[in-house]
């Protein structure tokens, strides 16, 4: 909870700054970029309302077994794949991506799995990419993005194979 | 950003002469109907399961999370509007842009990994930067870095779920990725939009 409200604290801090450079530029500066990110707001209250409502339901669909079944003891590269697909289906936000890993972890997954997965849920968990990043970016940057992002996961495996166990 | 007077009016002009990409697009697109889609089907599914009772559960703590996370939203909004206002497009564009190399790489990962919040500010901000002059790849390289390397996730939820170790060890094997992605999203982009990339070339 501490920790939210010092996000919280340097997020408002960090308006404030950026607010006041804007405000030493000019008043109409300042006035125009506050209309247009109050505009952005409004825009995006629906989509991120459906998001976040919705979030909960896909969630309830998707047990977390399921994902967990996944990050079965399999090592090796096959179950490094099957470690990414379950971090790009992975529901939710934080708590359930990190606790899945976690179970996955004390359960007898391979660390490189485990790696694998959370690299893969920080970088493509389909929740996340359509409840937060599509609503705010370019569509196209967004997919293009996600593309790109796809042998990474991979690459945190391979190293952390290379320098071993935390 | 470090010398706003002399060029005061430089900015403000290069914001009026062209028209500014639309940071944020309109309220209905086909993304959100896929999502409605989603959503309405999976309520439907917990509906068939669990009853009515099931589906008011879900929606009044959604509400409630909603409700928690609309004051972030606004603030990453106004994160958003503010930088690509007070960011010198020339700059940027020179910095970041699609000729800026491996610095702009780094810069793009410095940034995101400093960037305080959660999707609420990362968005919006990489969605500025984009409209005043970032390429694909520095983007790419500054969003994978948040993500990955980024101290709010991982000191609100990493840490305390998965433990110091793991995190402090995750985000060690993860240093290199953001600017690695950032340079493949580069290379392939030159290769997907070739005549796009001629026309940034010119500014």
């Amino acid at each position: 909870m501490s920790a939210a409200l010092l996000i919280d604290i340097l997020l408002w801090g960090s308006v404030l700054g950026v607010g006041l450079l804007a405000f030493r530029r000019g008043k109409p500066v300042f006035k125009a970029s506050l209309r247009e990110g109050s505009m952005d707001f409004i825009n995006i209250v629906p989509r991120i309302a459906l998001g976040v409502i919705g979030s909960g339901y896909i969630a309830a669909i998707i047990p977390q077994e399921v994902i967990t079944g996944w990050l079965g003891p399999d090592s090796g590269w096959l179950g490094v794949a099957t470690a990414v697909v379950a971090g790009a289906a992975t529901p939710g936000g934080p708590v359930i991506g990190f606790s899945i890993g976690t179970v996955a972890l004390k359960s007898g997954g391979g660390v490189p799995q485990v790696v694998a997965y959370v690299v893969a849920w920080a970088l493509f968990a389909f929740q996340r990419v359509i409840l937060w990043e599509i609503p705010f970016m370019p569509a196209r940057f967004v997919w293009f993005r996600c593309a790109v992002s796809v042998p990474f996961p991979f690459v945190a495996a391979a190293i952390a194979m290379v320098i071993g166990k935390p | 950003m470090s010398e706003p007077f002399p060029n005061n009016p430089a900015p403000a002009e290069d914001a009026e002469s062209e028209p500014r990409p639309g940071r944020i697009r309109k309220p209905i697109g086909w993304s959100t109907i896929i999502i409605a889609v989603l959503v309405a089907v999976s309520a439907a599914l917990v509906w068939r399961r669990d009853g009515t009772e099931g589906v008011l559960d879900i929606l009044t703590h959604d509400l409630s999370l909603f409700g928690g996370i609309l004051p972030r939203v606004l603030a990453g909004c106004l994160l958003g509007a503010f930088i690509s206002e007070i960011l010198p497009h020339e700059k940027v564009s020179r910095s970041l842009g699609p000729n800026s190399g491996l610095m702009g790489l780094l810069m793009g990962t410095a940034f995101g990994a400093i960037l305080p919040g959660g999707p609420f500010t990362a968005y919006p901000v990489a969605s500025a930067l984009l409209a005043v002059g970032a390429d694909f790849g520095a983007t790419i390289a500054m969003v994978v870095s948040w993500t990955l390397i980024g101290y709010g996730r991982a000191v609100a939820w990493e840490i305390p779920i998965m433990g110091t170790d793991f995190t402090l060890w995750r985000i060690v094997i993860s240093l290199p990725l953001p600017v690695l992605a950032g340079a493949l999203g580069r290379f392939v982009y030159v290769r997907l939009y070739p005549k796009r990339d001629a026309e940034d070339d010119e500014t």
